[in-house]
């Protein structure tokens, strides 16, 4: 599988306290290990198992992911923003790579 | 070990069969009841409450490898008003976990859209935890014509 490459999508600009959505997408192939190869031997799993969104350090949003989600795992969110700062956006995959993604919004 | 190649396969082709046999039939019956204990544990002994979450998932889904669900709690998420948890169950999959999300303050809305891997027609089940301790359950049944797990 090549690199896991996270697309984050957060608006630019908002008004102070304003709820914004943000949208996620990484591409991973999310083994869930029910699948065979071709000699029939279980392929072994391989998912990412976490997901975290901060914002200036503090959590936005958590979760914890199964087999059951889809390939190239999208999350769709919401996030309040007080302030100008940055999102920080961590996917934890089960061989231990992480993977990250950083993106700035200004408040107006 | 000195093996020929009919006994090589025979041998193959035994644990092959035990393999397939324990992973599909155990998962498959028991799943039902394992959503049944996951949804008791999550609760933590509260009776399950409908109202206040929405899930949102299609009637049928042609491809169950992505089947787009959404879930959202009306809450004001500020001080004792607050989702703590989310959890989305799949009662037919061979393990009835998809995901569990947490909400902080700063979610401003309890609301997530995700995809999920749906084997066969069966129930989606979306439980939230408040803060005060309330469980909220939706469910909903999606009839699926191509299951998404194994293959």
């Amino acid at each position: 599988m090549a690199k896991s490459k996270p697309r984050v999508k957060v608006p630019k600009s908002a008004a102070a306290g304003e709820v914004i959505t943000i949208k996620t997408l990484i591409s991973h192939d999310m083994e869930s290990g029910q699948r065979k190869d071709k000699d029939g031997n279980p392929i072994p799993r391989k998912i990412i198992n976490k997901f975290a969104c901060t914002f200036n350090g503090e959590p936005v949003f958590e979760c914890e992911l199964d087999p059951a989600i889809s390939a190239n795992p999208y999350l769709e969110f919401s996030a309040k923003v007080p302030q100008s700062g940055t999102f920080k956006f961590t996917w934890v995959d089960d061989d231990g790579s992480v993977y990250e993604a950083e993106n700035t919004i200004e408040v107006q | 070990m000195n093996l020929n190649r009919r006994q090589a396969l025979g041998l193959a082709t035994g644990a092959a069969a035990f393999a397939a046999t324990g992973f599909r039939a155990l998962p498959a019956m028991a799943a039902a009841e394992d959503a049944e204990k996951k949804l008791m544990e999550f609760a933590g002994g509260k009776a399950l409450e409908t109202g206040r979450i929405t899930l949102t998932a299609p009637e049928i889904a042609e491809n169950g490898n992505t089947v787009p669900v959404s879930v959202s709690v009306e809450s004001a998420m500020e001080g004792d008003d607050m989702v703590e948890s989310v959890m989305l169950l799949a009662e037919g999959n061979p393990s009835p976990d998809v995901a569990t999300f947490r909400f902080t303050a700063l979610s401003g809305v309890a609301a997530v859209t995700t995809r999920m891997r749906l084997a066969k027609t069966q129930n989606v089940i979306a439980v939230a935890r408040m803060k005060d301790g309330s469980v909220y359950m939706d469910k909903k049944q999606v009839k699926v014509t191509i299951g998404g797990c194994g293959g």
